[in-house]
């Protein structure tokens, strides 16, 4: 089952100590800079790159070759490499294993990427909710420093470059590259226009590359193992593997990576394991809140870029929430919005008050006061947002409403027209009752339920007054007669 | 340490540190016949795999066992921690998951010490890429 996945991005983790630098040359560390800084030419290496067809893994899918390129033209000769490991999506943490399980790949790719676009200074902005990753990130710099590995001549070259940290303060935003840059200049973290793209005029208004922590872990491996090598994995668009975090109702929740084509159906069912306690598979959120939810009739799709951006989704950073038959689709479109909504930095009207208005909406229906004409609404709201945000915070915020709208329309009419929710978990619409065949009269649940919703003499049958009963749930848990039913 | 003055003197610096290493040097490995590497990501160390790396070091000590014990990074089996991998002579690394103390103790007294698996055993391990 686990024969599907192929590490290249991990290869080191979960095999080197990631606080000993020594363990990561014995894995090849800085071989790659060595090569490149002794033997090849800037414009030699990015067309290597250029050539894997290794796209940015932070989830747009930006040839990274090509990005490289435009920074390499920019004029100038004070430029800068930054590494996103902000890694901002709920559920998310592929970028944190990398940096945890080896950050001489990054370090040494960001080193790579300065040596082709002629940047001397490297940046890394990492979110502060990380103090692991941060700490053996810190550790890694500094024996890379020790060994000469980084700074001035770099292996005896004319090469220099030196890195330093940068940390985030829990925005979502922040991972939007301009809004990154920014943050880093110490100004508030809002996006702004592009063009100019970071490459032409980022980071103090310098050329600038910004790739994420992934796409820099691939570096050091197309260099020594060459890009045809690469480029013989994966689909026709989409080289190389891809790191998925695997959550939700999953068995085998975890990090995983495979080739780029293996379908969801080999992700979810042979590398997860299934879902679990034997539910039905009802949908996969990929691409965290900027995704959509795809769903059985999507299972035997390949995973690449251009595919499940086709299926309503997108591949995101990595995120892989997987929704059971016990999930509510709209309370899942509900939560995502409710963090997009916090997120938002305010800047544009479409994502400040559009997405508050989606939400609004989305509330409404899952307390059973939602209507027709509410779908309507936020349907065309959806493709508003999405045509006009200022950055692709809004503009890819209402992708889990049309997503859910497109796949799971009855569950929306459900709750509109019958007052119902399919999934029994949306509070207002669900009622827990004693069944009179079951109970004995035990009074467990009438005991511990926390607002003396339920009544009953001993050994008689237990009703629970509807007007008080707060949907807890308690008293399904303690009763061991299954006489408490959720309907 | 000394700064590594070429690319040249990196790969000799590679080759140095292989031949010293437990699990390139079959020299060196001979002394440490078992070799555990414990995931300790933070998934790893919030479900406690930092005193089960404690406990196996103290019990290889009392038990006089031959082991190397490291940390690593995640390996991905995040819902089965704390995990550790466990190559024994001549044999392939064998995966453990869900590992407490008392797993632990399975873990050297069955495995280790007897060649038996016991429950726990994460199955098909993936491919890592070789760079060389």
């Amino acid at each position: 089952m686990n024969q599907k996945q192929l590490h290249i991005a991990l290869r080191n983790c979960g095999k080197i100590d990631p606080e000993d630098i020594n363990e990561a040359i014995i894995h090849n560390a800085y071989e790659a800079l060595g090569k490149v800084v002794t033997e090849m030419q800037p414009l030699e290496v990015i067309g290597i790159i250029k050539l894997s067809g290794l796209r940015g893994r932070g989830g747009a899918g930006f040839p990274t070759g090509l990005k490289w390129e435009l920074a390499n033209k920019s004029k100038g000769n004070e430029k800068y490499v930054v590494c996103n490991a902000d890694e901002g999506d709920p559920g998310a943490f592929m970028d944190r294993s990398v940096l945890e399980g080896d950050p001489h790949s990054v370090i040494e790719a960001m080193a790579i990427c300065g040596y082709c676009i002629g940047a001397a200074k490297g940046l890394v902005y990492i979110r502060a909710e990380y103090p692991l990753a941060i700490e053996r990130l810190k550790l890694a710099i500094k024996q890379a420093y020790e060994y000469g590995l980084l700074g001035e001549n770099i292996l005896g070259s004319n090469f220099s470059f030196n890195i330093e940290l940068k940390y985030g303060a829990g925005a979502f935003v922040c991972g939007e590259e301009t809004a990154l840059i920014h943050s880093m200049e110490g100004q508030r973290g809002e996006p702004t226009f592009r063009p100019p793209f970071p490459a032409e005029a980022g980071y103090l208004g310098k050329p600038t590359n910004v790739n994420n922590v992934e796409t820099y872990a691939n570096i050091p491996a197309i260099i020594l193992k060459g890009a045809d090598w690469f480029n013989k994995i994966g689909t026709e668009k989409s080289k190389g593997t891809k790191v998925f975090a695997l959550a939700g109702k999953i068995n085998n929740v975890g990090l995983i990576e495979v080739p780029m084509g293996t379908t969801l159906q080999e992700v979810i069912f042979d590398i997860g394991g299934g879902i679990r306690g034997g539910k039905e598979f009802k949908a996969v959120q990929t691409g965290g809140p900027s995704g959509g939810c795809l769903t059985k009739k999507h299972l035997p799709t390949p995973i690449d870029y251009e595919n499940l951006t086709a299926n309503g989704s997108m591949m995101g950073s990595g995120g892989m929430i997987v929704m059971d038959e016990d999930d509510c689709m709209v309370a899942m479109a509900k939560y995502y919005l409710d963090f997009t909504v916090e997120e938002s930095c305010g800047k544009c009207s479409p994502c400040r008050i559009g997405n508050k208005r989606l939400y609004e909406i989305l509330n409404k229906i899952t307390e059973g006061l939602g209507t027709m004409e509410d779908l309507t609404l936020l349907r065309n709201l959806s493709n508003v947002i999405k045509d006009t945000s200022l950055c692709q915070l809004g503009g890819s915020s209402p992708n889990p409403v049309l997503s859910t709208l497109d796949n799971f329309y009855d569950e929306y009419l459900a709750h509109i027209k019958e007052h119902r929710c399919p999934a029994s978990q949306c509070k207002n619409l669900i009622h827990y009752y004693i069944l009179e065949e079951n109970c004995v009269g035990c009074m467990a649940c009438a005991r511990n339920c926390p607002v003396n919703a339920i009544s009953g003499e001993r050994k008689q049958l237990h009703t629970i007054d509807q007007s008080i009963c707060i949907k807890c749930g308690i008293c399904l848990e303690k009763c061991k007669f299954n006489a408490v039913e959720v309907k | 340490m000394e700064k590594i003055k070429s690319y040249t003197d990196l790969k000799l610096l590679k080759e140095n540190l292989q031949k010293q290493s437990v699990f390139y040097s079959q020299d060196v490995r001979k002394d440490t016949p078992v070799l555990v590497r414990v995931a300790m990501a933070t998934c790893g160390i919030a479900s406690g795999a930092k005193e089960i790396m404690t406990y196996l070091k103290d019990e290889f000590e009392k038990r006089s066992i031959n082991a190397f014990v490291m940390k690593t990074g995640c390996m991905g089996y995040c819902y089965a921690e704390p995990t550790l991998e466990v190559t024994l002579p001549d044999k392939k690394p064998v995966v453990f998951g869900y590992v407490t103390r008392e797993k632990a103790d399975e873990i050297i007294e069955k495995y280790i010490k007897n060649g038996e698996l016991p429950q726990g055993v994460i199955p098909d391990l993936y491919q890592t890429i070789d760079m060389e």
